[in-house]
């Protein structure tokens, strides 16, 4: 191996090491989501300028997770434009991005730009380019389905894209199985009922704001951990589910104890 | 022009051409008023005595060895276009003389070739070479060179030769109307001077105003613009290459080097290109040509190389040198006057900048139409409120569109993703208008837990004729806690028609979008 070669490759493992090490990411500058527990989860929040990844349980739940990425990209930044990069047949599956909806999550629908890429390729690239763009507040990658170009390198790239320029990105992917990956922080993102209503009383309360059963299922720094998310529409924060869910309706939802590893951290 | 076309498409596909041009009389046929008949040949065909009218048969009468094709006008004006596109290498005004000329505005270029004679031999000589019947003239007009070309190859009439020039050729030279020439000959008219002798009023009063124009267009006394092909570009640069380049660093240092002279150029004026066109000369004829968009205007040599590599990476067919480029030209079709701004101090304009080359850096990749922005549109109809806008044209715009506020203490009352076309589905309700109960979409059942409706929203009766039905929205929430918005298409009982039972129909139902 000649002295080149090595050097580059002496140079690649310093960048991972920097990359995964400890220190580095604790001084990466935080957002809270405004959820309690799930900001002491994440060391005080979401981090910025980093790669964070979302996945809906189900093809079905594409919804969910599409609102608690817009809900993150409205914690990261509310005020820079929001580049949303998406494949052309996503739309078909699980619908167009609907800028009115999004208006009402309480997002600015002028920050957003939509890039429409034809292949995973383009979307990659694109994705890649915007995230070296500083006048980004954050990028979403929204991909469609199982993706072999979106390996351990590209992620890597990504990773070092945002960590450079300061833009959050995240991955939002539906109908897909979770591959390694260097994200900071990975979600799967299930719809949470709505508040019971007693059978007996007509309820005039309004019913329908974002409830999501978000699973923290990796945190490169931190415990992982489920909660259930309310996204206040008109403050604009996570909220811990207002209404206490009944013991008999939500056992199928929340899980029976907190996870261990949370416990064991708390000590 | 169409049997050169045949042997060159022939000699290209290497089918056996059996005999050497020349040899054997190429004729081209239509079926014109019923009858097959000659509408072009070749030198060999004309020498033998066939011309162009001559029924097929006839044809075959005079001269049994006779090579037979189909007219194919298409391809025709094809290989006129890919001529005209190669033309553009000595003027950037080359306009369509169809079935089978080309016009080029030579004003103020033909010193770059040598003068007009050599710039004529240039042109003429190159043409032969790459298989076609030539016959160019220069001319004041031009409508003249076009009559002079017809019968004089290779002369060059200056300005106010004109009349003199054409007088002695025949009327048909003109080009105008076979019933023209008809009447001419009729009259006894032969040359182009004895017509031009005659009173212009009885001319005009015979054959019309449109000749009488054309006739004095010939003699040079009126001129009238050609209409070129493409748009003048505002900025031209090029490099001619004695031996063609071939190799990819040399086409993109060609590049780099012309975009620094444009924006030179440009610079000079206070200008910025909007919109770029490479265009790739290859030795062999193709013209090659890229084009991209801005949205804002470019002055930097650096963003201007940037995009043509993206985009060059990026097209489908990539660029193929074959022999290699003869000539490679950078022009900018449309350019806008940058006003200068005091930018360091604003943070503000400094991150629309960046944010718009960004923009243009992914639209020269995967083409302009493929980077949006969003506008509102003041229409009920939820498929139509959102418009989906080239970001590079309307950024600007979408930052200050007026989008309906949000409702405080509302929950989000449309989706998060909407269906650009609802699906259908089957629902289940208690009563006809009501709300439903269960529904099926996409295969898979869904018991309604909550339901919230119906909106009603009708449809815009004053865009339209056709009767539409007005639809009622419900938001729904299923067992598993996802949210759907589903309507009702038409109300029931009163829009829906009945069916042959006297029943009135049952309404059908579609998956609009879904809530987070």
């Amino acid at each position: 191996m000649t002295s080149a070669r090595l050097s580059t490759l002496a140079h690649l493992r310093g960048d991972i090491e920097r990359i995964e090490s400890q220190s580095e990411a604790r001084l990466l500058p935080r957002v809270a989501l405004g959820h309690a527990e799930a900001d002491a989860a994440l060391q005080g929040g979401l981090a910025l300028g980093a790669l964070h990844e979302v996945f809906a349980h189900e093809g079905r739940h594409v919804a969910a997770a599409t609102g608690f990425v817009a809900g993150l990209a409205r914690r990261v930044g509310p005020r820079r434009p929001l580049l949303w990069v998406r494949q052309d047949f996503a739309e078909l599956e699980s619908g167009a991005l609907s800028l009115r909806g999004f208006g009402e999550l309480g997002l600015d629908p002028r920050l957003v730009v939509t890039v429409r890429a034809a292949d995973l390729d383009s979307a990659l690239r694109s994705a890649a380019d915007a995230l070296a763009c500083d006048a980004l507040g954050c990028v979403v990658l929204e991909i469609w389905g199982e993706a072999k170009p979106l390996d351990l390198v590209a992620s890597r790239k990504l990773t070092l894209a945002a960590r450079g320029s300061g833009v959050t990105a995240l991955v939002l992917r539906v109908a897909a199985t979770p591959t390694a990956s260097t994200a900071e922080t990975r979600w799967i993102v299930r719809a949470a009922h709505s508040p019971p209503l007693p059978r007996w009383q007509v309820s005039t309360q309004p019913w329908g704001a974002p409830l999501l059963d978000t699973e923290l299922v990796r945190n490169r720094h931190g415990p992982n951990g489920r909660w259930i998310m309310e996204w206040k529409c008109d403050a604009c924060v996570f909220h811990d589910a207002a209404n206490p869910q009944p013991v008999a309706a939500a056992i199928a939802d929340r899980p029976p104890a907190p996870p261990v590893v949370a416990h064991r951290r708390a000590s | 022009m169409p049997t050169d076309r045949l042997r060159r498409q022939l000699s290209r596909t290497a089918a056996p051409v059996d005999s050497a041009p020349g040899d054997v009389p190429w004729v081209v046929v239509a079926r014109l008023a019923n009858a097959l008949q000659i509408v072009a040949l070749d030198d060999a065909a004309a020498k033998a005595g066939l011309e162009v009218g001559l029924p097929l048969a006839n044809a075959r009468a005079i001269c049994p060895d006779l090579m037979v094709f189909d007219a194919d006008p298409a391809a025709d004006a094809l290989a006129l276009e890919a001529i005209a596109a190669w033309c553009d290498r000595f003027t950037p005004l080359v306009a369509l003389d169809a079935p089978d000329g080309l016009l080029l505005d030579i004003t103020g270029c033909a010193h770059l070739f040598g003068g007009e004679a050599l710039m004529l031999q240039t042109v003429s000589r190159a043409l032969t070479a790459q298989g076609f019947a030539v016959g160019a003239a220069i001319a004041g007009t031009a409508v003249a060179a076009r009559t002079l070309s017809r019968y004089r190859h290779g002369r060059i009439v200056g300005v106010g030769g004109e009349a003199d020039a054409v007088s002695a050729l025949p009327v048909a030279a003109l080009g105008a109307d076979p019933a023209i020439g008809h009447g001419l000959r009729r009259a006894g008219l032969k040359s182009i001077g004895e017509v031009a002798a005659r009173a212009r009023p009885e001319i005009t009063a015979r054959f019309g105003a449109a000749f009488t124009s054309l006739l004095e267009q010939a003699l040079g006394q009126r001129d009238a613009p050609i209409s070129p092909r493409q748009p003048l570009p505002d900025y031209i640069v090029e490099k001619r290459f004695a031996e063609p380049v071939a190799t990819d660093t040399v086409i993109a240092a060609t590049l780099s080097a012309l975009a620094a002279t444009l924006v030179d150029a440009m610079a000079r004026h206070g200008k910025g290109a909007r919109q770029l066109r490479a265009s790739f000369f290859r030795s062999d004829g193709a013209v090659r040509a890229v084009e991209l968009q801005t949205g804002q205007p470019v002055t930097k040599a650096v963003v201007i190389d940037r995009l043509f590599r993206e985009r060059l990476d990026a097209i489908a067919d990539p660029l193929d040198p074959g022999f290699g480029f003869d000539l490679i030209r950078l022009s900018a079709s449309q350019t806008e006057i940058v006003v200068q701004q005091q930018r360091d101090l604003d943070a503000n304009v400094h991150d629309n900048d960046e944010l718009s080359a960004l923009i243009d850096r992914i639209a020269a990749r995967i083409g302009g139409r493929r980077v949006v922005v969003h506008l509102p549109r003041d229409t009920h109809i939820p498929e139509y409120a959102a418009w989906a806008a080239s970001a590079q044209h309307h950024l600007a715009e979408a930052a200050q569109a007026a989008w309906p506020a949000r409702i405080a203490g509302e929950p989000p009352l449309r989706p998060l993703r909407l269906f650009a076309h609802p699906e259908p589905i089957t629902v289940i309700a208690e009563v006809p208008d009501g709300p439903p109960a269960r529904f099926r979409w996409r295969r898979v059942s869904h018991a309604v837990v909550r339901v919230e409706g119906p909106e009603r929203v009708a449809m815009e009766w004053w865009r339209s004729d056709a009767a539409l039905l007005t639809r009622d929205y419900f938001r729904v929430e299923d067992e598993a806690g996802l949210r759907f918005w589903l309507y009702r298409d038409g109300l029931y009982e009163r829009e829906l028609a009945e069916d042959e039972e006297g029943e009135p129909a049952r309404p059908n139902w579609f998956m609009h979008g879904l809530f987070a």
